[in-house]
């Protein structure tokens, strides 16, 4: 015991000096004992699936980890019991997927020092706690070009969860696609005030294909919308992981997760002891976010532009917030020449050009 | 006016699912128990109808399971409350509770998977009617069975001698016991009909309306049920009509949004909530506040032919 904190004070001393940040002492693979704390079962086919998928990809790639996982934690107290037990039977890094968890992930990392923390969609840090999301957007974007260049009727129907800044985010960069690849083309929003209620996006769907809408883009849970879609003889753009089985012939591509990037990362230098607390949200160019293989309708001449535009993101010369953006009414809100920064794209409560429909307040 | 069409027709087959839910609720509320597990013999019916159409790739064999899975959970509760005297208010909610959790545990396997589901069956000759065609007789098999089994109850409720046994059963168990009939086996008997009907308003969901399972699909419709009930004020025809009505809303406000209005969505959400609270008050103020407002007088009163009336 007493070796070990010699040991521990003598790391922190040449990780002070160094680097004048926290370090942490070298871990052993099979030590390291990865606990990932989940709001959804594995199965959901969405969100926790693709965490899910992730860590099997850390797994893979860094021998010897043998990682577990809690699956459904609501974000509350609950949470806190979950991360304190993984810390209690020797977890040295674990991570926390939903934003809820956040400050119940600080709480416990107080506790817990030599222990890792990274935290999902957060923006609380601490030494011993990171936080990690991924640029989401630039994806979207993307699958965005494809319905701009797919509809016939100038008309995109959106199926929204919540008002919250993640999914207006989202609603804009896919606008902005869909008027890059066709500026005569609106985007039409309807919310459902629900992350969770099948019945509900299938309806809200099935509104949109009434009101004229003939290429449908979602932002919920289930693959309720793109069934819908199928059903309705229109397009349909998943999210979170390829959702073909769901509109086997109206699938067009889904914006996807990878999380594996990060979770295998992350596993190497806790082991390595290099890890230090930062802020991460990688995007495109680091293969954190992507497309879902596209479906059998879709053009090679949209697949070029896609691959065109994804390489001016991955250039680092243009983003998908990059001036001029213009409002609904609109006013320029980002000038030429200016990119919205990293907090204002945190912040989005307005909607771009071309969408109809307005942000709750 | 054309634009109505399709939300009438949407708010016929969304309310269809609350509509069984809530007849279910309403025999065994009629028959003086009260059943506040919907929500959990819902969402036990939606994972069992799915499982079972998946797995014999039949629907009605999906849909038949799912009615014997809630008769047998409302049995339980039956069991619980009628035989035994406990209390129907903690043990409803222990249903409610249990179901929601056991049907997310058993169906971990089956999310993400599809299933061809009951086909709409449009009705030869009457689905090409104006209007009443496509809002009516343009769904499946068991759209018009709501519309057929509203009818049946209200007939059977108030113009045979069953229905007479029933409502006596909810109101003065006493009575029917002396006049020789037993108002245990009542109980038994339509609280364990009504939990098959809640099933089958839980496997409309997996199963027809929207041919997957997620956990907790049916979103609280089972408490939407619940207050339909007392916005029926215990008539089968007119909870069916709150139960249409509610689907009508939600339809109603999604296609607002979809169509551009700047009505707030949240405001037209709350509508069914605040119109159950109007009928209530309306009803209070004609008749006085001490009216019971047609809830049957021995509702959630535990019966034991051995014991004496407080």
């Amino acid at each position: 015991m007493r070796k070990r904190d010699v040991w521990w004070g003598a790391w922190l001393l040449v990780g002070i000096l160094a680097t004048g940040a926290w370090a942490f002492d070298p871990v052993a693979p099979e030590e390291l004992k990865p606990g990932f704390v989940y709001i959804g079962p594995v199965g959901d086919g969405g969100w926790t699936y693709m965490h899910e998928q992730g860590r099997l990809a850390m797994e893979q790639a860094v021998p010897g980890v043998k990682s577990s996982i809690v699956e459904s934690v609501p974000e509350g107290p609950d949470s806190a019991r979950v991360l304190e037990t993984f810390a209690r039977n020797g977890s040295k890094l674990i991570f926390a997927t939903s934003f809820g968890y956040m400050d119940f992930v600080m709480d416990v990392a107080k506790k817990f020092p030599d222990v890792v923390f990274m935290h999902c969609s957060g923006y609380k840090t601490a030494p011993n706690v990171g936080v990690y999301f991924g640029r989401m957007y630039q994806a979207r974007y993307l699958s965005g070009l494809v319905a701009g260049k797919m509809t016939k009727k100038n008309v995109i129907g959106f199926v929204a969860a919540h008002p919250i800044p993640e999914v207006v985010r989202g609603i804009n960069a896919f606008t902005r696609g869909v008027r890059r690849a066709n500026p005569d083309a609106t985007v039409r929003v309807v919310w459902l005030f629900s992350w969770f209620d099948p019945g509900k996006e299938k309806e809200a769907t099935k509104a949109l294909v009434d009101a004229g809408a003939d290429v449908i883009a979602m932002h919920a849970d289930t693959g309720a919308a793109p069934q819908a879609a199928e059903e309705s003889g229109v397009y349909v753009v998943g999210y979170n992981n390829d959702m073909s089985q769901y509109a086997p012939t109206k699938h067009l591509t889904a914006p996807i997760w990878n999380w594996g990037m990060i979770y295998t990362a992350a596993a190497q230098e806790v082991i390595a002891g290099t890890w230090k607390s930062t802020s991460q949200w990688p995007g495109l160019k680091d293969g954190m976010v992507g497309l879902a293989p596209y479906g059998k309708d879709v053009p090679e001449e949209v697949k070029a532009l896609v691959e065109e535009e994804k390489a001016k993101i991955v250039g680092g010369t243009w983003d998908v917030f990059t001036g001029p953006v213009k409002d609904q009414s609109g006013t320029v809100r980002v000038p030429e020449g200016t990119t919205m920064t990293d907090a204002e794209m945190l912040a989005f409560d307005w909607f771009v050009e071309g969408v109809e429909g307005e942000v709750p307040k | 006016m054309e634009y109505l069409i399709p939300i009438m027709a949407a708010a016929v087959r969304s309310g269809t699912p609350i509509l069984f839910a809530t007849l279910g609720e309403l025999l065994t509320e009629r028959v003086g128990v009260m059943n506040l597990g919907l929500e959990g013999i819902m969402l036990m019916g939606s994972l069992s109808g799915f499982w079972g159409a998946l797995v014999f790739s039949n629907p009605w064999a999906g849909i038949a399971l799912a009615v014997l899975v809630g008769m047998a959970l409302s049995a339980l509760h039956a069991v619980l409350c009628v035989s035994l005297g406990a209390n129907q208010v903690v043990s409803g909610l222990a249903l409610a509770m249990f179901g929601t959790g056991t049907s997310a545990l058993l169906g971990k396997n089956l999310v993400g998977v599809t299933i061809p589901g009951l086909p709409a069956a449009p009705l030869p000759g009457l689905a090409e009617l104006p209007w009443v065609g496509p809002i009516l007789f343009s769904h499946d098999v068991l759209v018009y069975g709501g519309f057929i089994l509203t009818a049946f109850l209200a007939w059977f409720l108030y113009f045979t001698r069953g229905g007479l046994n029933l409502r006596a059963a909810g109101e003065a168990p006493r009575v029917v016991d002396a006049a020789g009939l037993s108002a245990v086996r009542l109980r038994y008997l339509y609280t364990i009909l009504g939990g098959g009907l809640v099933g089958l308003g839980g496997a409309y969901m997996s199963v027809v309306y929207t041919k997957m399972w997620a956990e907790m699909m049916t979103a609280g419709r089972g408490w939407i049920a619940l207050a339909l009930v007392i916005f029926g004020l215990w008539h089968p025809v007119r909870s069916a009509l709150g139960a249409y009505f509610f689907g009508g809303v939600g339809a109603l406000q999604l296609r607002m949004q979809a169509g551009g209005t700047t009505v707030p969505a949240p405001l037209l959400m709350m509508l069914p909530y605040v119109m159950t609270i109007a009928v209530l008050f309306v009803i209070a103020v004609r008749k006085g506040y001490a009216v019971s407002l047609g809830a049957p007088r021995s509702l959630g009163v535990p019966y034991h032919r051995e014991e004496r009336d407080g």
